[in-house]
């Protein structure tokens, strides 16, 4: 028991939990016993709301990057489930296989008809072998650039979630063309008449997220992360020491706020008191009013409007010095 | 300084020959052969006993692919900047000031335009000796713009990589380099302007999941070391040994990811056959519908 709940909560919310379970303990034994303990337990929940607040003020980047691999934290298909009315999932690339490392198909919210793409993690060792980790191979970047297609085709907006370590480091990976199908996203992305909403709700990871989120509003939950390399890999490769990955997540500003200061996100999308993991449902219905206010916005633009400032939103994107030059 | 003198500059730049020693001599990295400098400088730093492709500079591509007298430099002075303050062992700036000073170039591109046996042509040419080619915004932005040059001229692309990916300390900013690059050759595809992407040794990452793999055609020098990922981070994540070959040119080109492999000698005339095939075909942008 106690090992299972070190492998379910990071260390630094272990206080908080604890807390909320000692309250449950009180009101339980409470309620069998027929006593009114209503004033001890609400002054016990203000303790745990300070305690929530005080943790969460003051997160280290390497917390956040913890809190975006979090195993209880909302995956796609989560978010699917408390965001739209009707979800039909599409398979394959129809080249190779089906990808479960990404899902995607037609969904409705509200009034209005949109294909959802996302990487979809497990959330136990079971899942987890299904789904890669959420690491795609080529075939699922494919899946994805056809359901963007079909979306096309038929006019209708495309919602993306975006929560992967990275594209898959394979052999079959390198064979099928990783590279080609990251690249032919990002061109095709640029290129797709419908509005493209990218929301990155937990790990960003380099071009395999970047595959998915060439949008016209992208935005990020509060602890997602985004970054051009994992800390551990940066580490690996910068320090030559892979412990360093809390040093390489300080150094790569990957947080939310961070890439909404580099101008590479739109907007900060805010979770609930110790992190969306905690209560999936306000996170998702946080996200749903996003997309529907996103949406309203983009749907007066007309295709090469879309285009047109999606191309510009892209370029730029960069930070440089010009000096003369003779 | 002018334009002219300008191009002089380059031109001159361009067909210096340095003197090299008789005796200067060393071995093919591939097979061991011992090859003289002299030699190696006239078979363009190909080894005469295998074939091996060994590192060319920036201009000696220049030299090879570009008519002489034609070149001109563009986007100069677009330098990097430490927009994050990034420290690992060294300081970026820091890192930056030595390459600049190492290599004596601005960053790790080179942008401009020439004619290729009198094709009009953009080109852009990573170098790997700065910073193992790598990606920034400085490199994003120079190609970006060379891709909306040919856009605005109509003229054709070529861009010749070898990169070791993004560069890792400017982090979210090289990562957006990719969607970048991407999105304007979107444009030259639907404006059907020729882009040819050449992979040389090596091309990994972030240049090699945008712009290097999107080319109407890919061209891949022998020998080269392309891909996605690195052999050495694929070798620990799968925890066994690696094909032989894999990742190689020809590997890429029996997966049906490179079109050619092209040796040196032969690269100038073949992009020109291509570009010629290209340029000026039939107008295929008004669709008729098929009843009236």
């Amino acid at each position: 028991m106690e090992w299972k709940k070190k492998t379910l909560w990071l260390e630094f919310e272990l206080p908080l939990v604890e807390l909320e379970e000692r309250i449950q303990t009180v009101q339980d034994s409470a309620d069998v016993r027929g006593l009114d303990v209503s004033s001890e337990v609400q002054r016990l929940r203000e303790k745990a709301e300070r305690l929530g607040r005080e943790i969460f003020a003051k997160l280290e980047p390497w917390q956040r990057v913890q809190l975006a691999r979090h195993p209880r934290r909302p995956t796609t298909n989560d978010f699917i489930q408390h965001i739209f009315s009707e979800f039909d999932e599409l398979h394959g690339d129809r080249m190779f296989r089906d990808d479960a490392a990404i899902v995607g198909g037609l969904a409705v919210l509200e009034d209005r008809n949109l294909m959802i793409i996302g990487h979809q993690k497990g959330r136990d060792t079971k899942s987890n072998i299904k789904r890669n980790f959420g690491m795609a191979h080529p075939e699922g970047y494919r899946k994805a650039l056809r359901l963007m297609h079909m979306a096309a085709r038929f006019g209708r907006p495309v919602v993306t979630f975006i929560d992967t370590p990275g594209a898959f480091p394979g052999v079959g990976a390198e064979e099928r063309g990783q590279a080609e199908a990251i690249a032919r996203n990002l061109r095709e992305m640029a290129d797709l008449p419908v509005p493209i909403v990218v929301v990155i709700t937990g790990e960003g990871g380099s071009g395999g997220a970047l595959a998915l989120g060439v949008g016209d509003r992208v935005y990020m939950l509060e602890n997602a992360i985004y970054s051009v390399i994992s800390p551990e890999g940066c580490a690996a490769i910068l320090w030559r020491d892979n412990t360093k990955a809390a040093d390489a997540a300080k150094a790569m500003k990957l947080t939310a706020a961070d890439a909404l200061n580099l101008g590479v996100v739109d907007g900060i999308i805010d979770e609930p008191i110790g992190g969306a993991h905690r209560d999936h449902k306000t996170v998702a219905l946080r996200v749903k009013a996003q997309i529907q206010d996103t949406l309203a916005e983009l749907e007066g633009l007309s295709a090469d409007q879309l285009r047109d400032q999606r191309l510009e939103k892209f370029l730029a994107m960069g930070i440089y010095d010009q000096v003369p030059s003779g | 300084m002018s334009w002219l003198d300008q191009a002089a500059k380059g031109i001159k730049a361009l067909t210096r020959k340095k003197d090299i020693p008789d005796n200067l001599w060393r071995k093919c990295p591939s097979c061991s052969e011992i090859l003289y400098h002299r030699e190696l400088e006239r078979n363009l730093w190909v080894c005469g006993a295998c074939g091996h492709h060994l590192p060319f500079t920036t201009e000696q591509y220049l030299e090879l692919l570009i008519d002489a007298g034609t070149w001109q430099e563009t986007h100069r002075g677009i330098v990097s900047k430490d927009s994050l303050g990034f420290k690992d062992s060294k300081s970026y700036k820091d890192r930056i000031k030595a390459s600049r000073k190492k290599t004596g170039k601005d960053d790790a591109v080179l942008t401009g335009k020439g004619e290729l046996e009198q094709i009009p042509v953009v080109v852009s040419m990573l170098d790997f000796t700065f910073m193992g080619g790598s990606m920034g915004s400085v490199v994003g932005e120079k190609i970006a713009r060379a891709l909306l040059d040919s856009l605005r001229d109509r003229s054709a692309n070529i861009i010749l990589s070898r990169s070791g990916g993004a560069r890792m300390q400017e982090s979210l900013l090289s990562l957006m380099q990719m969607a970048k690059t991407s999105a304007v050759l979107a444009r030259l595809r639907n404006e059907a302007i020729p882009y040819i992407s050449i992979l040389t040794h090596p091309t990994t990452g972030g240049v090699t999941a945008s712009f290097a793999m999107l080319g109407d055609v890919i061209i891949a020098e022998p020998g080269a070391l392309i891909g996605f990922a690195g052999p050495r981070v694929i070798k620990q994540t799968i925890n066994s040994d690696l094909p032989d070959g894999f990742q190689s040119s020809e590997f890429l080109l029996e997966h049906g990811m490179v079109d050619q492999i092209v040796t040196r000698k032969e690269l100038k005339q073949t992009l020109a056959r291509m570009l010629r095939w290209c340029v000026a075909g039939r107008d295929v942008s008004v669709r008729q519908p098929i009843r009236g």
